[in-house]
């Protein structure tokens, strides 16, 4: 197990250095430059210069690159262009709204899956297996944008139970701010639920024919028995690797639901900052999700080995 | 009997509660300031939030377009109209208690003013050759040549009066004089700003306003119905207005802008080089289908680069009517009977994608082919305005009086004439009203003559406002949401 890990861990850390490469290549070639953006079209250029001087735009790209990641390792973002101050101040505030977004999303995601994923499985072709199976085509089908507007339209005008949008702050008290959360959550877990629970189907039906879950019922388990103690845990190898690639997409593809629900979350942050050329929030914002992401990947490789002891060996 | 006394009084304080009107607001702004300094950005978002709110300048502008006092109370102007003397308010506070003197004056001047300033409207301050205190309530400015509009540049939110003390952090933490002062900022959320106390002037009505950004037209849209807003300063979404026309709830401004919205041109490159084929271009536009197509009916057709609310307007639209045969006719002329093709680039406002899909079309019908990208902000500067790497473009010129642009030969369209720089530099140091005029629509012919750009219309602003929700400014003479005279009715 140990040595698994630290095999993990190896290909994380090169993946990380080759993501900063990427990154940083990809950012400084975009046209545009953060400088005359800020000024306007009525600036002069030598006050344009005096702008770039200020923002360190002057300085070669390898020196640049250097003291970006030479940042990174300690810690240190960065200064923002546009707002000047810290980009890890910028981006932590953005962080206690997104990562409780998408943690409250994945919840819902779970806690709707999981049962209706087991229930159509374990009745497959029945009503209910047909009913799920035609509901969840329609949540993977309608657009999660689509669906947002039309909960403001019902909640938010209509029946006025809900904000439009915003976030209040945590300071405003747990409730209120979860409650401003309630209805983005949404939005973003309905399609990912339903993908799930196609997946978590499917995977328990796989399970389910195998012959050792046979041996199981012919020891004289019963149904319930054997699907408890083999053939879930089992069932969840695909199941773990669509919740990680899940938990990454809700922190850093929350974009559109956040521009919905006007939300101040990270994924608003970056394209705000992508289009008024703030590069250095960009990199670090993208650095940190690619981050994010490598370390989802590496405990639901971790997650593997625990649900499937074969894995172990092999690494 | 005890009992009925505590809920007639608990009766009388919720009643009383609901009678006592509203002190606070809370205003929907589609873009968020990058940051709260006025004279280091030209994002109008920042003036939108702390213009006159937060800091005020030696003059202001009023909610017609006039140069009123600000924190000057006086000035006299030398007989050869090169010294200011400002004579300041007395006993005028920053926000962080300290006194407002001709030193602060002094020092704000100097810095927008200086070699490493990164003010974004530097030349404001370019005809200044020296700023001194004369005693703590009075300044003298010194200009190298007389201003005619000196005055009005010492209004815009770029020129407005710093401390310090203060300006290191001015950029999260703003301190100015402003009746509001700075209280929170939830970044991507919200501003607030909260009731000056020690205000010299009189005391706002409103104790606190918060500035929300939304930037989605639909999210807007539903903030407002929810009632999460009480107005939106700039609606972006034109489409429902007439259904917040139709609903009491709610007010629709539709104001004028200094936004002149051209459709410019690059004068420098092939055929544009030919006036023949800008004037045909220009005939080729139907004002008015622009308008009602692209901004749903509010703006209004302009002929030059100048507002149609200033008294010094003059209606030129007839230069350029709408002809499409005299148009082809023009371009056979200048040898182009089949057309040409070029291209034609838009930034992201909608004035530009949905008039540019349109002008598209009616350039098509003389025969103008156009290759349509679309860009962002950051792009188009890159390749249109620092570039030249552009036939046609579509962008709203929101700064006020800036027809002295077109005295800029390098500037992005390219518009080289001697005789309208030598007006454009008699007219900055011209200070007769009357020959300011003159010379003012001198220039505004000059440029229309010439079809320099394809003149389109002046845009509107277009704001939301609770029907009870009193003095939020019609107009938009500068980017400010000026909201001293806010009130609610009872």
């Amino acid at each position: 197990m140990l040595r698994y890990a630290v095999k993990r861990l190896g290909s994380l850390a090169v993946s990380l250095i080759v993501a900063s490469l990427v990154i940083f290549a990809c950012i400084e070639v975009v046209p545009g430059d953060p400088a005359s953006f800020m000024l306007g079209i009525n600036a002069q250029p030598d006050t344009v210069e005096a702008l770039r001087n200020e923002l360190g735009l002057n300085k070669p790209l390898v020196e640049r690159y250097f003291s970006w990641v030479g940042g990174l390792v300690t810690g240190d973002l960065g200064t923002s262009y546009t707002y000047r101050s810290p980009v890890s101040e910028i981006v932590s505030e953005r962080l206690v709204i997104s990562i409780p977004l998408a943690l409250f999303a994945l919840s819902l995601t779970v806690l709707i899956a999981f049962p209706v994923g087991v229930l159509a499985a374990t009745r497959r072709g029945s009503f209910t297996d047909v009913t799920v199976m035609g509901a969840t085509q329609l949540g993977v089908a309608i657009p999660n944008f689509w669906f947002a507007l039309l909960m403001v339209l019902v909640f938010a005008i209509n029946l006025r139970w809900f904000s439009a949008g915003g976030f209040p702050g945590w300071d405003a008290g747990f409730l209120v701010a979860m409650k401003a959360l309630t209805l983005p959550a949404v939005a973003l877990a309905l399609p990912q639920a339903s993908i799930l629970a196609r997946v978590m189907r499917s995977s328990l039906l796989d399970t389910l024919s195998e012959d050792y879950i046979r041996s199981a019922r012919a020891k004289g388990l019963t149904t319930r028995q054997t699907l408890w103690r083999h053939a879930l845990r089992n069932a969840l190898i695909p199941v773990l690797t669509i919740i990680g690639l899940q938990f990454s997409f809700l922190l850093a593809g929350a974009i559109i639901i956040e521009n919905v629900f006007f939300l101040p979350g990270l994924g608003r942050l970056v394209f705000q900052a992508i289009s008024q050329r703030d590069l250095i929030v960009v990199e670090s914002v993208v650095m940190l999700l690619v981050f994010a992401v490598i370390v989802v990947n590496f405990l639901v490789d971790l997650a593997y080995a625990w649900v499937d002891p074969r894995l172990r060996g092999r690494a | 009997m005890k009992r009925t006394l505590t809920l007639t009084t608990a009766l009388a304080l919720i009643a009383g509660g609901a009678w006592a009107a509203k002190t606070d607001v809370t205003i929907g702004l589609q873009l968020e300031p990058p940051h709260l300094d006025p004279t280091s950005a030209a994002a109008g978002a920042i003036d939108q939030v702390v213009y006159s709110n937060v800091f005020e300048g030696l003059t202001r502008f009023g909610p017609d377009g006039s140069v009123n006092p600000g924190l000057a109370e006086s000035w006299e102007i030398s007989e050869d109209g090169t010294t200011y003397t400002f004579k300041l308010r007395s006993g005028v506070k920053f926000h962080d208690g300290t006194d407002l003197d001709a030193g602060d004056v002094v020092f704000s001047l100097d810095r927008a003013r200086a070699e490493e300033s990164t003010n974004a409207q530097k030349a404001l301050f370019a005809g200044i050759s020296g700023v001194e205190a004369a005693d703590d309530t009075t300044v003298k400015v010194m200009l190298s040549a007389p201003q005619g509009n000196f005055l009005f540049n010492m209004a815009w939110g770029d020129a407005v009066i710093v401390a310090p003390e203060s300006i290191e952090n001015i950029k999260t933490n703003p301190i100015g004089t402003g009746a509001f002062t700075f209280a929170d900022w939830k970044q991507g959320d919200s501003i607030t700003i909260s009731r000056n106390p020690n205000y010299w002037g009189d005391a706002p009505a409103l104790e606190e306003a918060t500035f929300k950004f939304i930037s989605e037209p639909t999210a807007a849209f539903g903030a407002m119905m929810a009632g999460d807003i009480d107005a939106f300063y700039g609606y972006p979404a034109p489409e429902n207005l007439a259904q917040f026309e139709a609903d009491p709830r709610f007010n629709v401004l539709a104001g004028n802008t200094e936004g002149e919205t051209i459709l410019a041109i690059n004068n420098k490159m092939e055929p544009f080089d030919d006036v023949k084929v800008r004037k045909a271009v220009s005939m080729a536009i139907d004002r008015q289908a622009i308008i009602d197509g692209a901004m749903f009916g509010y703006g209004t057709p302009i002929g030059t680069h100048f507002a149609p609310h200033n008294p010094d307007y003059v209606d030129l639209t007839a230069n350029a009517p709408f002809d499409p045969a005299a148009a082809k006719a023009l371009l056979a002329e200048a040898g182009y009977p089949d057309g040409f093709s070029t291209t034609l680039k838009l930034p992201p406002p909608s004035y530009a994608r949905r008039g540019g899909e349109i002008i598209a079309a009616q350039l098509r019908e003389i025969g103008i082919e156009t290759e349509i990208s679309n860009l962002e902000w950051a792009q188009w500067l890159e390749q249109a305005f620092r570039g030249y790497d552009y036939g046609l473009t579509i962008v709203s010129h929101t700064e006020p009086m800036d027809i002295g642009i077109y005295a800029r030969p390098e500037y992005y369209f390219q518009y080289d004439n001697a005789d309208f720089q030598t007006l454009i530099n008699d007219l900055s140091v011209e200070n007769d009203p009357a020959t300011r005029s003159d010379l003012l629509k001198k220039a505004q012919t000059i440029i229309s003559e010439d079809y320099v750009n394809g003149f389109l219309f002046q845009l509107a602003l277009t704001s939301v406002v609770d029907a009870k929700l009193n003095g939020i400014w019609e107009n938009a003479p500068t980017q400010a949401v000026d909201l001293t005279g806010v009130s609610w009715s009872e």
